[in-house]
Order: structure tokens, then sequence, then C-alpha cells
């Protein structure tokens, strides 16, 4: 049966058209119970016979129709493996899909869960329960309404089959008008109470009704923030200049402050006090409006942490804001919300005597985040442990935000629990791989086909090594070296060949997309693809028959490549070295094994090839990195150290970085719409600013004007007496640089292919496919490119491919941040009990602090300065010279000071590594230092040695 | 609201299944004043064709001793879509269309049996909801038929896309703006050889085979309902006159 769908729509550029579709009505849709023997059996039918759980408010088999509110709101009950058979209807599903995508993609999950047994009903296609919407009908009501009819039709379909149908919604209109009709209706509440041994499900739910019910009495409860604008008057308000939009972010220090992004201005807009917040939460989209320019103010730069419970009216009078013109922004309150960021926060109970009371309040551990109020009848159990909170609703009359239980991490403290925050915290993907990914390994014990051998190179005769550090067990990397005739050398790089083993499209590729990257923690790594491929099957490891895919390159001696080729291959890696192993076999000069030669020609090649990048601008950077010893029982860190850089560390690096420049040549050329590449934009001239002028204050002249010129000043920029003073100079301009990107090659002109960092005009990632997903897309480009592999549909969509790219770069900034909150994790668990006295450098200078690079552990850290009350003394910061006075001392950047470092509780969730001045000494500002140390290596300071600058 | 082009429960955003076509509706010789004419409707994409001749060409740098040459001229009514467009007198998309229709009909008209002579074919679309070109040359053939044009076959045309691995036929204007690669083809059924292959966008060459297949199956499809309702006409149009038709 055909009807017609008309509508009326508003075009972007205010035009109204009317539009008229093709609506196709149905009589072959089954209902989806498996008791039905009267429907036409096209889709599975999912719905069984019994609830899981039974209700005594409704004693007889049924099954559930959700309405949309419930869908959008109670997603952790319908997530809850109790709940099962659920009927949801095509109506409530586009709903979701048009309100919230997110939820949208979790609705879709649950129904593919084969356990929760829940059924997509297409009732906007079926003749029986379509619904015409009628005059006058909004057309909310007209969905309400497609819901009853379908519910109704449910009910008169499986009466015979002794199964009813039980309506859930929390609109009370609904839920009325479905009674009338003779329907089973009920609030999720009421239903939930009535669940048999599913006591705790009752803190899984939302308050959704809790925003309604405070508007409505409006009268007798105070309210503590204004009403939000509504959506239309927000547009209207940012059309005309009125309302700004920005994205929303609170500061980590001040609770009562938080600052808007918005292009009008150049500075972010800041927001002050409880009021003016008007219930923003960080990440929110908002809309804000900017007081006029008197009543502008600076940042407070005062640290508040919400501990009051109970106070209402914070006064902005106990925060002085800055007043000084210099520090002037504009200012403003929040008027709307656009668009809600929330996500699940993972925090603390907040500890009370009585852990009987229902009603408790949810510390997040990301400062950011306002306290959340929860209902639980756990808290006995949840007291001291990690917990996720969703929250629901901000009304107008709660000073915090509403919200419900989702799941329990474990204790407080331990590191497993504080782990999995982290994780959870940075959206890091670390579940373990699901069935439909393991089903798609191969079964061990594995080995290559014969056809194989035909269609790849049989290198196995080569002598193939691999370098690494010490305890890898992912080998994605080796290398083989040998002369030739005519005086030039063969290099072969080889590298894993994951795209044998992950094939596009199957749920192994799917999981190790969303992946995206392996992380690595510092005792615990997280797999991009199962254990058997990266340690196992895919792992070059040594004496052993691997697939790989080589690049192998003929270069004459001064390392200019004659010859290049890429093929798929077998090798059989003769040794897999450690860099101090391999180091040591090149500088034996008694060993003339072909391993050790081959070696050294590669060192030889390597240095040429360096100092070709070098010659044209490539930048050496430097960034601290730390390295834990961990205790092999108990897992916590026994012993600290920053990593030691080897010649052989830059001999495979040389290498690598020659095969993913030649890699991204050829693909570029046999893809260029779609090709996966890296970049790295050269920073605006301005960023170096600071690095300049305080290199200026210590008599070095830094010139940045291209990748070249840095390179080259870097090069010569000593301080005599002090040979960190370079390697901080580059730790410093590291950080003045942009970040690199993955990209898609048609998206961008040519020019911006451009990598600045290692000054080559095209780059990609070709040689980690195990840990990096962006390596194994280049791989099938590759493949495809030289006939190895056939290409397929998305690979090809550059659309598809600028989608994964931002994935991608999502994911490696995401594990990057965790690795780091990981090594904050175990410094803080190494330096518990612990105070020592350490040598240290200054990176950076603030108006009351400064950030300290600890040498011998590479630790970083912000030591706030504040004069005790007895001794005032004076700060005076000048910022051109990069330099703080308090009182008689000057602190400078790059500067040698003395810290103590030492674990602080500040509270139950938050222990911090705090670091404390020692040297120079300043009265009332430094501490006394200790001689006492703990650990037996760690030497004694020598504060005499250091003169106060 | 945008709706999933294919949702997981294999329907279409109309209610279709991925290889349902639309309702498809024509009548022939509605048109008084031409020699032949027809007009059908696939969904809400509506085409009325009338086809002039074979008279005699009218000019003589054009006229071919040994057989007749097609015009077709295609036009897109200006209350035809969603946004009403103003009239242009050369509009390059009908042009190209047109062409494309008069290389269609010159592979399956008999031209051969009328030398020296032209056949005039007008299209003129009245609704258009996406496939308007496949619905043209199916109206043209509907409309050859009523003019007594003698064809090796009929020729019949779809459009498909490809949206994650399935096929998509007879696509409606929402379809057709996803971005997906546009497919068409015309097929002449009986032979299964194809007249006519158009391609826009990008198909990745694993689907073109399954795409193929799938859209001549389309086109076979039309054929038969096509070929119904010209024999209903045929049988009317024998009875105003008496005669009893060979069926």
């Amino acid at each position: 049966m055909l009807k017609a769908k008309t509508f009326v729509k508003k075009t972007k550029q205010g035009n109204i058209i009317k539009v008229v579709r093709e609506h196709y009505l149905r009589d072959d849709l089954s209902c989806g119970s498996l008791l039905c023997k009267g429907c036409p059996n096209l889709m599975p039918a999912k719905l069984a016979q019994q609830q899981k759980a039974e209700s005594s408010l409704v004693p007889a088999s049924h099954y559930l129709v959700i309405d949309t509110n419930v869908a959008l709101h109670q997603i952790d009950f319908l997530e809850d493996p109790n709940i099962t058979d659920v009927i949801v209807l095509q109506t409530v599903l586009q709903e979701v899909r048009h309100l919230n995508d997110s939820l949208y993609k979790r609705i879709r999950t649950i129904v593919e869960d084969g356990k929760k047994r829940f059924y997509v009903m297409c009732n906007e296609h079926h003749r029986s329960t379509y619904i015409d919407r009628e005059p006058n009908e909004s057309s909310n009501d007209r969905n309400d309404r497609a819901i009853r009819v379908a519910t109704a039709w449910y009910e008169g379909h499986l009466k015979n089959l002794g199964v009813g149908v039980v309506l859930l919604t929390n609109d009370r209109d609904n839920r009325d008008k479905a009674i009338k009709a003779g329907l089973k209706a009920y609030q999720v509440v009421e239903y939930v109470k009535s669940l048999k041994g599913c006591a705790n499900l009752v803190d899984h739910l939302s308050h959704e009704g809790g925003a309604k019910d405070t508007t409505g009495a409006a009268g007798d409860r105070k309210m503590m923030y204004e009403e939000h604008v509504s959506l239309y008057q927000v547009k209207q308000g940012i059309k005309s200049n009125r309302y700004y939009q920005g994205k929303f972010e609170a500061s980590r220090e001040n609770y009562l402050e938080g600052y808007v992004s918005c292009h009008a201005f150049d500075k972010q807009v800041i927001i002050r006090g409880l009021k003016h917040l008007n219930r923003a939460v960080h990440e929110d989209v908002v809309a804000v409006e900017i007081f006029p320019k008197s009543q502008w103010v600076g940042s407070s730069s005062t640290v508040q942490l919400d501990d009051s419970v109970a106070a209402e009216d914070e006064d902005l009078n106990q925060m002085p804001a800055t007043a000084e013109s210099a520090y002037i922004r504009p200012t403003g309150r929040v008027v709307g919300i656009i668009k809600r960021n929330w996500r699940n926060y993972c925090g603390v109970l907040l500890p009370t005597s009585n852990t009987d009371n229902v009603r408790h309040i949810f510390v997040p551990s990301e400062k950011r985040i306002p306290r959340i109020r929860i209902e639980t009848r756990q808290a006995a159990t949840l007291m001291s442990h990690r917990i996720v909170v969703s929250i629901d609703c901000w009304p107008r009359s709660s000073r915090y935000p509403l919200g419900h239980f989702v799941r329990d991490i474990g204790p407080l403290g331990d590191r497993e629990t504080e782990e999995e925050v982290l994780l959870l915290e940075h959206d890091i993907p670390h579940l373990p791989f699901s069935q439909s990914v393991l089903d798609c390994l191969p079964k061990l014990p594995w080995s290559i086909a014969d056809y194989e051998f035909v269609l790849r190179e049989d290198l196995r005769h080569l002598c193939v090594c691999s370098v690494d550090p010490p305890g890898c067990t992912d080998i994605d990397d080796a290398l083989h070296f040998r002369k030739l005739g005519n005086g030039n050398a063969e290099v072969g790089v080889h590298i894993a060949d994951l795209s044998y083993f992950v094939r596009p499209g199957s749920a192994l590729d799917l999981e190790a997309q969303k992946r995206g990257t392996s992380v690595y923690l510092c005792d615990k790594r997280i797999d991009m693809v199962p254990d058997v491929l990266s340690s196992n099957l895919c792992s070059l490891r040594s004496n052993e028959d691997r697939l790989a895919f080589s690049a192998i390159f003929e270069m004459t001696p001064d390392g200019q490549i004659v010859n290049r080729k890429f093929c798929k291959t077998v090798i059989r890696s003769v040794a897999s070295l450690t860099y101090a192993e391999a180091q040591i076999l090149i500088d034996d000069t008694n060993r003339v094994d072909p391993l050790s030669e081959g070696l050294r020609g590669l060192n030889e090649l390597a240095k040429k090839l360096k100092q070709q990048r070098i010659e044209a601008g490539a930048l050496t950077l430097a960034s601290p990195e730390v390295r834990f010893h961990i205790d092999s029982e108990t897992h916590d860190p026994i012993g600290i150290e920053t990593k030691e850089l080897k010649e052989t560390n830059s001999m495979i690096e040389e290498f690598m970085l020659l095969a993913n420049c030649e890699v991204a040549r050829y693909i570029e050329k046999a893809f260029p719409q779609c090709a996966v590449l890296r970049r790295h934009p050269s920073p605006p001239l301005s960023n170096f600013d600071l690095l300049v002028n305080a290199a200026a204050v210590k008599g070095v002249k830094v010139s940045c004007s291209s990748n070249r010129e840095l390179a080259y000043s870097l090069e010569h920029a000593d301080v005599p007496g002090d040979p960190f003073f370079n390697i901080l100079l580059r730790i410093v301009s590291t950080r003045c640089m942009m970040q690199a990107v993955y990209f898609c090659s048609g998206m961008l002109p040519e020019e911006e292919y451009f990598h600045y960092g290692l000054a080559v005009p095209c780059y990609t990632h070709f040689t980690s496919p195990i840990r990096r997903y962006p390596d194994l897309l280049v791989h099938r480009l590759l493949a495809a490119s030289v006939g190895y592999d056939k290409t397929y549909t998305e690979l090809l969509d550059r659309n598809k491919v600028h989608e994964w790219c931002e994935n991608l770069n999502y994911r490696h900034h995401q594990a990057q941040l965790v690795q780091r909150s990981s090594i904050a994790l175990h410094t803080q668990l190494y330096f518990k009990e612990k105070c020592l006295d350490e040598d240290a450098y200054i990176l950076f200078v603030r108006r009351n602090a400064i950030v300290v690079l600890v040498r011998r552990y590479g630790l970083e850290s912000t030591i706030f300065l504040k004069s005790d009350k007895q001794s005032n003394v004076e700060f005076n910061y000048e910022e051109e010279k990069c330099k703080l006075t308090i009182g008689k001392v000057t602190l400078q950047m790059f500067d040698r000071v003395i810290v103590q470092i030492s674990v602080e509780d500040c509270s139950i969730q938050h222990r911090k590594l705090r670091m404390k001045l020692v040297n120079p000494i300043i009265p009332g500002v430094s501490v006394e230092p200790i001689y006492v140390t703990l650990g037996k290596d760690d030497h004694l300071p020598k504060p005499d040695s250091l003169k106060p600058s | 609201m945008a709706s999933e082009i294919l949702s997981a429960e294999g329907l279409r955003c109309d209610g279709r299944r991925p290889q349902e076509m639309r309702k498809l509706k024509c009548e022939l010789g509605i048109s008084e004043g031409a020699d032949g004419s027809a007009l059908v409707e696939q969904g809400y994409t509506k085409v009325l064709v009338s086809v002039f001749g074979p008279h005699e060409c009218a000019n003589r740098n054009t006229r071919n001793h040994e057989r007749a040459i097609i015009s077709c001229s295609y036009n897109l009514a200006s209350f035809g879509s969603a946004i009403r467009k103003k009239k242009m007198n050369s509009d390059k998309k009908s042009t190209e269309v047109g062409v494309m229709i008069q290389n269609t009909f010159e592979a399956a008209v008999m031209l051969e049996k009328f030398p020296k002579s032209q056949i005039d074919i007008y299209v003129q679309v009245l609704q258009g909801d996406g496939g308007e070109r496949c619905v043209a040359i199916n109206a043209t053939t509907l409309a050859l038929i009523n003019a007594g044009i003698p064809m090796k076959d009929y020729v019949c045309a779809c459009a498909a896309t490809v949206y994650q691995d399935s096929v998509l036929l007879d696509i409606n204007n929402l379809e057709e703006s996803s971005r997906g690669p546009l497919f068409m083809l015309a097929v002449m059924p009986r032979t299964e050889s194809i007249v006519q292959l158009q391609l826009d966008h990008r198909l990745h060459n694993d689907h073109l085979d399954k795409v193929v297949k799938e859209t001549i199956q389309g086109c076979r499809d039309i054929q038969v309902l096509l070929d119904r309702q010209v024999k209903e006409w045929t049988v009317e149009a024998a009875a105003a006159y008496d005669i009893k038709p060979r069926v």
C-alpha cells in the first residue's frame, strides 16, 4: 500500500519547501516473537516466552514496549542484563537517532546482542500500525499515539499466545491514554521496583522525571539558577550578536570559574560565579552573553575547590579578581545550553556518617566536573570504591546536577582500579576482545601456507635481524644489509605483515580500527590486535618463518637510493637483539660474522642518512622519557630512570624514517585522492617568542624562521659549563611546535603535506602495523599499488578515509595522554612515603609558579611559590625576560635549582606528587633541605655546589 | 529528519526492501496530437513522452540516405522538483540526457526501414523524484510502440546505487543524493544486451558484477509490466476497430 508522506521543511537559505515522499506500507513484517507462527519469517524472531526477571506487578509473561523518553534517558536500565525481551519501535528508534546519535548507537549495540532479545519492529511501515498525523496534532503527540497503536496491535496479535505487552513510559499523559485504551502501562520506576531479585537496578535509573516536577512546583523551592533561554531564542540571539556560541571549559583550579572560547574574541570569555555559570558543565556547547566592558575582569588565579556542601550564596567578593588592565578579559554569563556533552564520570562518593541514607554526593575524579547528587542503596559497599556515574539532568532548584550510579570499578587506591579509571577517563577501549574478534584469528599451531611461497619472495636465506628495546614482544621491524657486486649496498626494511591476518571489514579489523593504536602503560600494554598476532604470529621473532612486507633499497655508499622495491616476503630473522646488544656487536671490531658486519654497514649508512636529513633541515628534538623498574610480583614500581639513547636507536630510527618517506611518496603517487599520510604543520612564528626570549637571556641567539635555521641554531646553542642546557632548549622548542596529524591526501592541497620536524615533503607511517592502525591502512594501499592485494570500497573513498584519520588522531592523542597519566600514577606510587631533594632545571616561569624538570627522573612538575604570611616578600614577574624576582632572588628560565619531591594527599582521590623549592633559598618561600634520603642508590645532593643566582 | 538509507532491519527510507521497485503506472496514447505517446510514473517520478514521425527529414544537411535519424529533446518542467527552477533555454544537463536517449534508441529502433526520414522524441518530465533518465527511457519505449515504429526489443532502464554492500534498485531522490555511486543501465531484455550504461561517482570494482546483475533483473521486471500494458492497450485499440488481435 502506498502512502504519501508530506511535510514542510525550511532550507538553510530560509526558503520554505514542501516535501512529498513516498511511504510504502508492508504486510510482510513480522512481530518478532518466537511463539508466533503466523508472521512471515523474513527477519529472525527474537522475543522469547518469558522475561528473565519476574515482576510482581505483571506476573504473567509479557514483552516490554518503551517510549522515546525511556530510550533517551534510561539507557543504563536497558543495558542491564536482567532486562530482556523488549520491543523497540521504529518510531522510537528514529526519534532517538535524530536527537542523540551516540545513544542511538548504544541501543543498536543492545539490539545486536543476542542475549538481550531486543527486537526492532518497523511499525512505521507496517500496514496495521501505521497512523497518519491528524490535523492540529503535534508530531510528538502523533509519535506517542503511534507507540500506543503499535502496543495495542501487539496486545491483540499476541493474545492467543498467552503473552502480554507492557508499555513503559514516564509521560503521565501518554500513560493515562494507554490505560484508557485498555493497555498495561507503567512508569519505569514502578516496574523496576516490582522486579524480583533486581533491587540494585533502581540505582541505575535516571532522574528523568525530576526536572519536570521541580519546574512545575516552582513556588515552594528556591530556584538557584536562572532559566535557560530556549534554543530558538539562542539562535536568534547569536544571529543578532547578542549571544555568542562557544565550548565551555571549567577551570581546573577554581570551581567558580570557567572559560568559553568564542570566535568573536581573541581571548577566552571568562565566566565567574555559580549563578553566571548557570549549570554549564565542562565541554558543553553554550551560549553566553557578554557584560559591558566596565564589568570585565581577569582570571582570579586563586585556587578554590568545591568543599562547601551547603554554601549556596557564593560571594564573588571571596574571589579577588585581577583588575589590572593587561589581564582583563571579556566577561559574561551563560544564558543557554546548545549541546550537552555529558559522558560517564569516574569518581568516589563523598564520605558521610550515615551510609543508610539513600541520597549521596558523588565527587568526580576530573576536577572540572561538578559534584553530582545520586541516589543509591548500596552506599555502604560503594563508600571507598571508585564508581562510574552518569548525569541525568540539572534542575534549576538543585545546586548540583542529578545523576545515577552506573557501575562499580573497585576499591580506591588499588593500582588496578586506578589504572582502569585512567583508561575510562581517557576513553580508551580496553575491554578484552570479543568472541567474534577472536574467531577471526588463525588457529594455532600455524604455519605459512604453501601458496604463500608462490606469491611472495622467499628471503629466508638473508641475514635479517631485529633491534628493539629490552623486553619487547611485538617486534614489527627487522633489517638486513648486504654488499652488492657493483659497490652499492642492499638494505631491506622488513615489516610484519599484519594486513595478511587482518582482512578489511572483519570484526577484527573493526575492533583494531576502533582502538587505533596499542596503548603502553607503565606495566601493561593494551593491544590493538589480540596477543596471538601481536606477540606471536606477526612478531618477527628470531629463527621463525614470518610473513613480512619488505621495502628493499639499493644504496650507494654515500647513502643515495638508486633502486627501490616493495614486495611481500617470507623472512627468517637470525637474531632479536636489544639496542645494547647490537651496540656491542658493532663496537667489537674483532667480530667478522655476517650479522655484525651487516650491523656495521647499516650503522655507517644510517650516519650518512642522518647527516643528509639534518642538512635538509630536520630537527632533533628531545622530550624527557621515564622508565620504571616494575616488581614482577607486586607490579609496584621499584626503580625509575630516564631512557638512555644509544647509537643503535638512531640507526633503527633512520631506516624506519627512510622506509616511511619512500612508502609515503609511493602511495601518494598511486592514490593521490585517498592515501593516508602524516603531516606536521610549521608552527606560527609567535609560538617561538618565549624560546627566543629565554635563550637571549642566557646569551644564546635562536633563529626560528625556518626549520633549517632552527635546527642550526639548536645545534650551536651551548652555554659553557652546562651541557644540559642544549637538551633543555630542545625540550622547550618541542613544546612550541604543532601536533603531527594523520590526514587523507585528497583533502588538502599538496603544499600542506609537508612534515616540519622531519623536513620532508611527504611522510606516513608504515613501520609499526602491529601497534598503529594507520600503518595497516598504508600496508593495504601499498599492497594494492604493487599488485599483491585488492582495494576495497572504503579504502578508496576519501571521505571515509578522512573520517578514519580523524578518529586515529583522536585515539593517538588520547593514548599519549593516558601514557602520561600512567607515568604520573607510577611516579606517585614510587615516591609514596619518600621525600628526596633533587637537582632540577626551570623549564618555564609563571607569575606565581615555576615549572621544573627533574633531570634524573625526567619528571616535570609545577611549583607554586607562595610566601607565608609573616615574611611578606615581593613577587616581581617580567614576562619579556622570563624572569621572576622574589625578594632578592631571581628565578629565570633554564636556571638550575634544587627541589624536594614528596607525595601529598590533598584529598581522598587526588594523591599528587608535590615538589617544593629548596635552593635558591628564599626566606618564607623555599623549604628546608633534607639530608636523609630513602632508597639505597639515591645520592645526596650537594646544595653548596649551587650558587643562588 | 534524515532517515537511514538502509536500516539494519533491511528497509529503505520509504519502506521498500533493497531490490524492490517503486510502484509503476503507465498509459499509452494519451496525447492526441502526437503519433505516439506514453505517460510513465515510477513512484513520484512522472514522465510524458510524445513521438512524431517518421516523417521527411526537415533539414537537408542531417538527412541520411541509408536510414532514419532520431532527434530527442528532454525537458524538466519547472514545477517538477521541490524547488521551482527558472526556465532555461539551453540547459546543458537536459541536452546531455537528450543525446543519451537519442543514442539509446538509435541502437534499438530499426532505422534502416525509414531512409531519409526523421523521428522526433519529446520528453517532458512532469515530476522528478529520482531516476528521471530511466523513466524517460521506459516511457520513450512505450511511446515508440504507440507510434507503431518497429524496434528490435523493448528498451528498459533501471537505476541503482550501492550502500554497504547491498544493491538498491530504482532509487528515489533521497537515495540519489546520498553520495553513493549512481548507476544506470538500459537493456534490451530479450537478448540481455546492454544499450546504455552510465555511472556517476565512484563504484568499486568488486561491486560491478553484482550491480549489473541486479540491475538487469530490475530491467526485466520493468519489461514484464510494460509488456502487459502494451498488450492491454492493443486489445483496447483493436476492440475500437472491432478486430480480434492475436495476443
